[in-house]
């Protein structure tokens, strides 16, 4: 069942459409990183237990380990390679940098790409396990729970929130 | 891995013919295929059919459809306003990215977290009958304290289940051979000696909705959830409970508990212990107590059973104070 | 002057683009993909292991088992000597369960990892012990490498003496460095020479590692770690990875990569062995400590020689009259352990300063109080002086920070709510030093420096504090200086661990740099300097030499759940000159947390009849997340090290020991109980 075990997909990553034969097994991540050569998006666990591998889809924030790429034909995608626009850091990266949010940076494109998309949450209204009534203001504790899926284990998390809150302040 | 086929269903029928495992989310069921645990031939995608959608039942109930995802579900002011306890319970799972990819069918078929399932060179009756549970003897300081058999002592992992489990929401499914409905409380049957018997939908259906019904006690609800971290992880215990007073006196309660077995736990003799008397703490430990009366805690996690008492008081007592 | 300023680390760019190249990211022409395999019985013997359907699968190239694969030199050997973990697939024998024993090669990783599935494999089982006590009857004498035991005064005599006496046992659990990029490996062969790119703490002594294994020349190996994603420790010892990357390279003639997957990680690659430590300690009734007793033991593999080296605090926090230590391996069919952050001072000092805890409980004294009655003036073990010593500085700023002044000393009686609130502090000392490192420097005709330096950047700033340190010892800028380092090739260097890597290697910088300013007047660009400082290490120094804190932590407690938060958290510190203060500040923030995810969450797990490890994954083996984590400071008081040319000490670690203790001490001044086992969890404090 050969034929049947390989499906060509095509991919619009970072603004680039890209066509490419995947064999079904391949995650989004494995996708990215073997295939595309978009290595910025890691693997810290390949089981959607650290979220290393946070990545947009269609702006929403996924893990790619635990999406199969064949599932993403025709999908919009945004790695960490996309988020700064033409060579200009994004006023997050920029922010992580200055206020030095990460150590190693492994971890990094997953923080970041999971803070775009919390942001983008947050200001959608969605709500979080801390939130008690309406539309929450996005205060420490909301962004602490709200990023607790994005494991540190350099424990950067103090500079981490305090670079989405200046962010997320200035928009 | 095992290669596998694999289809985007466009229609709910073509969708039943493929005779193939279904993929939603993808967040249990790939990371199980990785490992070995879970081996089909063939993944037909159901995100891609019109089960995405939340409405208002004719009664005025909810319908989430399937392929919600959990984050849709939770922020839905419907769901908050009428069923906090369902949006708590979703908002309490596993992280923002993953509440994104899991859905509301998916969400109720997912496999238990125990560590010897999850590992196939080990034993596990649930995973391969016959083969023994080390849990029961081996580590099983976060597994269950009631209705375990020899046979399996995991627990159910959703949270969500746990609320819908309390409120009597009900699944609906198609098969080839038509429709059908099944409430909550009677979608996970006892462990029993079949553990690998995790629910009783028919072979082959699929999950196109769950039916959150009227009741005005649902509108008071509150999800507790304990656990080992702040955020990110499983329950140890979690507690879904609704309560509507009037006049100090109970007039409907619903309490359900996840992480003590191999289900969701409706705690109908706390519930019957309440109701119709006084809203009251010792109302509430009595009741708590009556509960975990039959819990037979493992060599390791008798804390549970303290646990559990105790979390059914503070929600309770919590929802009292609400009023 | 650079040194002192806080700036943003260099490669700050370069990883919030995700454009810097990690071990796995290195994109290799013709690479295939390597799937490790191991072992799923705690001892015993392959029985048998059938390859046949593995490689019938589509794409796989080889399968590399102990009847196939390339000898390799028994004699390699780790930093505390010869280690019988490094020689993999050389025999049937099966130490401990997770050891590799195949590894399936193949075009794809998906394919590499059907073909690990269908390896058929039996196994002859023998029984295995991993039942660790204190009192195991092969308990034996810990290695004396890092000096001979304490023992001064008379111990009976003291503690006879002795108003008040604790005599408590504490325990803490396996638990595992968990760094986020897992362990991985590219290898190729070449004329000769082997080539990686490797996650390792420190690739120059890797590679002599490797050379060992190989048998073939150290300057044939070249190990390359540019960008390491965290160590801890667990990058220390040359890893299955790599090797297996090697063997399978040579195997099949084309570069192998080998990605360990999260549950290899923490089955195959080193842990902190789990402690059991006795402490007594006798005290007379106005608070002077008479007698410390501090007897602790860990577990270790037979295979290699290992230190958790917990006994430290005993020998240097407080003055009394009897000071004993005492250290205990428990050889096991485990897994070899490895340094984690603070190795042997984390959960040392988490024993040590619980039990200095009980003692000011018992006497009625503020905890602050009775540690800062106690303090040496000397080192009451060597009785040297020590080189500086500023933690009562820190001990007393952080108590004006933290409003210790206002705490209520009993225990047990503050709510807010349903939450009891308790504070707690401890302090620690992490002893400090250089590592021989060499570095080159050469003078390029445009006015640039290019630095070349065999350390390792896994997180620490090393790649800033570096350049900050060559561009202030040359007198220029930082845009003038190109450091290069993560090569086995740019020289013999300490790797990143034991809080010595960037401590030896400015050493070893700013001697280059005195070097090259002694030959560059006159002379002809380009222009270079190395310099090797084991000579001008000074292994016998008449002075005491440690980094110091104090942490001061604040928790609730919640008694219907058991549920533990850490809701403030204060670290001051003296840790020499800070090269640079946000990058340092960060570290030390990290370690703290580091140390609470210790105190409430981390706990390795083996089932107890088969010994496997259970919880081998990030799902089982909780680390602290973000919502753990609360309101966190770290400060310097002004220190200066008068060993170091610099004036700096290493602070990768100082941050992590303390605070398990100051978390345990502030649990039992809000719940009233104490508690002796790490993690505090809620089944633990729900417990009666």
């Amino acid at each position: 069942m050969t034929d049947e075990t390989r499906t060509e997909i095509s991919l619009l990553v970072n603004g680039e459409t890209s066509v490419l034969i995947v064999d079904n097994r391949r995650t989004l991540l494995d996708a990215l990183r073997e295939q595309l050569g978009l290595t910025g998006t890691k693997k810290g666990c390949d089981q959607g237990q650290c979220g290393a591998c946070t990545i947009l889809v269609d702006g929403r924030r996924v893990v790619s380990c635990l999406t199969l790429a064949v599932t993403a034909d025709g999908v919009g995608v945004t790695t960490v390679e996309g988020l700064a626009e033409d060579g200009e850091l994004s006023p997050l990266q920029e922010a992580f940098v200055r206020l030095d949010g990460l150590q190693c940076g492994f971890c990094t494109p997953g923080q970041l790409c999971s803070a775009a998309g919390m942001l983008a949450e947050h200001a959608a209204g969605w709500p979080s396990a801390v939130t008690r009534g309406g539309t929450p203001d996005l205060d420490e504790a909301e962004i602490r729970e709200r990023m607790s899926g994005n494991l540190c284990r350099c424990s950067a998390y103090p500079s981490i929130v305090r670079a989405i809150q200046e962010t997320a302040v200035s928009r | 891995m095992r290669e596998f086929a694999y289809q985007r269903a466009t229609g709910v029928r073509e969708a039943l013919m493929a005779d193939a495992r279904y993929l939603a989310g993808g967040t249990n069921l790939v990371d199980l295929m990785k490992t070995g645990v879970e081996t089909p031939d063939r993944l037909v995608d159901g995100r891609g059919l019109d089960l995405g959608g939340i409405r208002t039942a004719g009664d005025g109930g909810l319908v989430l459809g399937a392929t919600a995802t959990n984050s849709v579900v939770a922020a839905d002011a419907r769901v908050r306003r009428d069923y906090p306890a369902v949006s708590q319970a979703l908002l309490a799972g596993a992280s923002g990215q993953l509440r994104n990819m899991a859905t509301v069918g998916g969400n109720l078929l997912q496999r238990t977290r125990c560590a010897y399932f999850a590992d196939p060179s080990e034993p596990c009756n649930r995973r391969e009958p016959g083969t023994g549970c080390p849990a029961l003897h081996g580590v099983h300081h976060n597994h269950a304290i009631l209705d375990w058999t020899e046979h399996c002592v995991a627990t159910h992992p959703s949270d969500f289940a746990v609320p819908l489990t309390a409120f009597d929401a009900v699944v609906r499914y198609e098969t080839l051979a038509g429709p059908g409905e099944i409430p909550l409380p009677e979608f996970y049957p006892p462990v029993g000696g079949r553990p690998d018997r995790e629910t009783v939908l028919p072979p082959g259906a699929l999950i196109t909705e769950v039916v959150l019904p009227v009741a005005p006690v649902t509108r008071r609800s509150r999800y507790r959830k304990v656990r080992e971290r702040a955020s990110y992880a499983f329950a140890t215990v979690s507690v879904a409970a609704a309560l509507d007073v009037e006049d100090g006196v109970v007039r409907d309660v619903r309490v359900a508990l996840g992480g003590v077995a191999s289900r969701p736990w409706r705690a109908r003799r706390a519930e019957a212990a309440l109701l119709g008397g006084p809203a009251t703490p010792e109302r509430f430990r009595t009741a708590a107590a009556a509960e975990l009366a039959a819990a037979e805690p493992l060599r390791d996690n008798a804390y549970k059973v303290t646990l559990a008492r105790n979390l059914i008081v503070a929600v309770l007592t919590e929802l009292e104070g609400q009023r | 002057m650079i040194v002192g300023t806080p700036r943003p680390r260099l490669e700050g760019r370069l990883k919030v683009t995700g454009a810097a190249p990690y071990a796995a990211d290195v994109p290799v022409p013709g690479l295939a993909h390597g799937w490790m395999v191991t072992a799923t019985v705690s001892r015993g013997r392959i029985r048998e292991l059938d390859a046949a359907a593995a490689l019938a699968l589509p794409g796989v190239l080889a399968v590399l088992d102990h009847t196939n694969s390339r000898r390799l030199n028994p004699d390699a050997a780790n930093y505390f000597g010869p280690d019988g973990s490094l020689p993999l697939l050389q025999d049937d024998v099966v130490p401990h369960a997770g050891r590799p024993v195949a590894l399936v090669v193949a075009e794809t990783p998906e394919q590499a990892r059907a073909g690990a599935a269908a390896l058929r494999i039996g196994y002859e089982t023998e029984p295995h012990d991993l039942g660790f006590a204190l009192d195991h009857p092969a308990a034996r004498p810990a290695s004396t490498l890092f000096g001979p035991e304490a023992d001064t005064g008379d111990l009976a005599a003291e503690l006879a003496a002795s108003a008040v006496v604790v005599d408590e046992v504490y325990r803490t659990p396996e638990e595992t460095h968990s760094a986020i990029e897992p362990h991985a490996a590219t290898a190729w062969w070449a004329d000769g020479h082997l080539h990686a790119v490797d996650t390792d703490q420190g690739p120059y002594g890797i590679s002599r590692v490797m050379a060992t294994l190989f048998e073939i020349d150290r300057d044939r190996v070249h190990i390359r770690a540019e960008h390491v994603g965290g160590g801890f420790g667990g990058k220390t010892i040359c890893g299955a990875q790599l090797i297996l990357a090697a063997m399978a390279a040579e195997h099949v003639g084309r570069p192998v990569r080998v990605a360990l997957t999260r549950r290899q990680v923490f089955l195959a690659t080193g842990s902190r062995p789990p402690t059991e430590q006795r402490v007594r300690i006798g005290a007379d009734a106005s608070g002077r400590l008479r007698a410390i007793h501090h007897h602790a033991a860990f577990a270790l593999s037979p295979l290699a020689e290992y230190i958790e080296w917990c006994t430290e605090q005993a020998r240097t926090l407080y003055a009394a009259p009897a000071i004993r230590t005492q250290l205990t391996a428990v050889p096991l069919d485990m897994l070899p352990p490895c340094t984690m952050r603070g190795p042997g001072a984390t959960p040392g000092s988490f024993a040590f300063e619980s039990a200095v805890d009980e003692v000011a409980e018992r006497l009625g004294i503020d905890p602050l109080d009775l540690r800062l009655r106690n303090q040496p003036s000397v080192s009451p073990v060597s009785g040297r002086p020590f080189s500086t010593r500023r933690l009562v500085t820190c001990l007393t700023e952080g108590a004006r920070r933290f409003g210790w002044g206002q705490r209520d000393p009993r225990p047990g009686v503050r709510r807010e709510g349903d939450l009891l609130v308790g504070t707690g502090v401890a302090c620690a000392a992490f002893i400090a030093g250089t590592f021989p490192s060499s570095a080159s420097i050469t003078a390029e005709a445009d006015g640039t420096f290019t630095v070349r330096s065999g350390a390792t950047d896994i997180g620490t700033g090393a790649r800033t504090a570096l350049t900050a340190v060559a561009a202030d010892a040359l007198g220029v800028t930082t845009e003038a200086i190109r450091l290069r380092i993560g090569d086995s090739d740019l020289g013999m260097a300490a790797d990143a661990g034991g809080s010595r890597g960037t401590t030896s290697h400015v050493f070893a910088i700013t001697e280059t740099a005195k070097a090259l300013r002694e030959k560059l007047p006159g002379a002809d660009l380009p222009v270079t300097a190395t310099v090797d400082t084991t000579p001008l290490i000074n292994w016998q120094p008449d002075q005491e030499r440690n980094t110091y804190s104090a942490i001061f932590a604040e928790v609730t407690a919640d008694p219907a759940t058991g549920e533990v938060r850490v809701r403030r958290l204060l670290g001051m510190f003296a840790v020499g000159r800070v090269i640079n203060p946000l990058l340092a500040r960060g570290q030390l923030t990290g370690a703290m947390i580091g140390g609470l995810s210790m105190a409430l969450h981390e706990e390795g797990v083996h089932d107890p009849v088969s010994g496997r490890l259970v919880t081998a994954d990030l799902a089982g083996y909780h680390i602290a997340a973000h919502a753990d984590v609360p309101a966190i400071e770290a400060d310097f008081v002004a220190d200066y090290e008068p060993q170091d040319t610099s004036g700096v000490n290493g602070l990768g670690e100082i941050g992590s020991c303390g605070t398990a203790a100051a978390i345990a001490n502030a649990v039992w001044h809000a719940t009233g109980t104490r508690q002796r086992t790490l993690p505090i969890s809620l089944s633990r404090v729900l417990s009666p």
